[in-house]
């Protein structure tokens, strides 16, 4: 059981390596000579991602977002519960699917309000 | 050995992630740190046989308790400049000193038993058992659905317009 878990860390271990491989390899070849280094001003612009910014990129988001958070939040804490009553449907029966019916019912009576609320629109 | 081996390793990249987390001056930066500690977090649960509890801890904490971090995070003014420091500093010194020393005193004075049963893994279908069979805990769960139905409605009161 717990050996599953050290494959896990084994997975960390190699995506760190990985990730610095990558860093590492342009710099040691760069120290090494092999690739030239000239750089002029189109090769440091940065164009991988779309445009140039104009003005600052950290700017203050719409407080709306944490509304979507916050109601992520609960129905990720819902999940906790359905988890582990996924993993033993068979056994639990119909008594386990009628509780889990409540529970989502009771989750679900808060969207329907948000909708009727109109929260669910941007403005 | 390889065990123990596994919990230093979580032990020492907690602690660290939880210095950077008061040391980093850029707040998002100390948010991306505060996450590093809640994976962390989650392999000490791995390492204590309490393998639903991590699945939780990164479900939740590295999923969702993030996402609203960072959220808040997006919403503040000055992210790079990070808490300027007020005069409360040496209120909260003073706070922050009695806690640990009382954390260190409790944790320290208590009696831990330990048990001397293998633990039980996997943990889920017990947990499944208990929370869901028909002698479960049926009506706490229900409760736990009312709590969250309360978080809902607190966020939509929260984002909910002022009348004019």
């Amino acid at each position: 059981m717990l050996a599953d878990y050290g494959l896990i860390g084994l997975f960390f271990v190699v995506a760190i390596l990985f990730s610095l491989v990558m860093v590492i390899i342009p710099i040691a070849l760069r120290y090494l000579k092999i690739i030239p280094s000239n750089p002029n001003p189109i090769k440091e612009s940065i164009f991988e991602c779309g445009m140039e910014t104009t003005g600052k990129t950290w700017v203050q988001f719409n407080f709306h977002y944490y509304f979507y958070a916050l109601v992520f939040l609960a129905l990720d804490v819902l999940v906790v519960f359905l988890y582990p009553w996924a993993v033993q449907l068979k056994q639990l029966g119909p008594f386990g699917l009628y509780v889990v019916l409540i529970l989502v019912f009771i989750v679900f009576v808060g969207y329907i309000y948000a909708w009727k609320k109109k929260a669910l629109e941007w403005k | 050995m390889g065990l123990e081996f596994a919990f230093w390793i979580m032990a020492v990249v907690m602690v660290g992630a939880a210095f950077a987390v008061l040391y980093l001056r850029n707040v998002f930066h100390a948010a991306l740190a505060l996450v590093l500690c809640f994976i962390a977090v989650a392999g000490i649960y791995v390492t204590l046989s309490a393998d639903f509890l991590a699945a939780v801890q990164i479900l939740v904490y590295v999923g969702a308790i993030s996402v609203l971090i960072i959220l808040g995070v997006m919403m503040t003014r000055e992210v790079q400049k990070g808490n300027p420091v007020n005069k409360m500093r040496l209120p909260a010194a003073i706070v922050a000193v009695v806690l640990l020393g009382i954390l260190v005193y409790v944790v320290t004075s208590t009696p831990w038993g330990i048990s001397t049963q293998d633990p039980l893994t996997p943990t889920t279908m017990p947990l499944a058992t208990k929370l869901f069979s028909e002698n479960g805990f049926i009506l706490p769960v229900e409760i736990g659905a009312v709590l969250l139905l309360a978080a809902i409605l607190g966020a939509i009161v929260i984002i909910r317009e002022k009348k004019k």
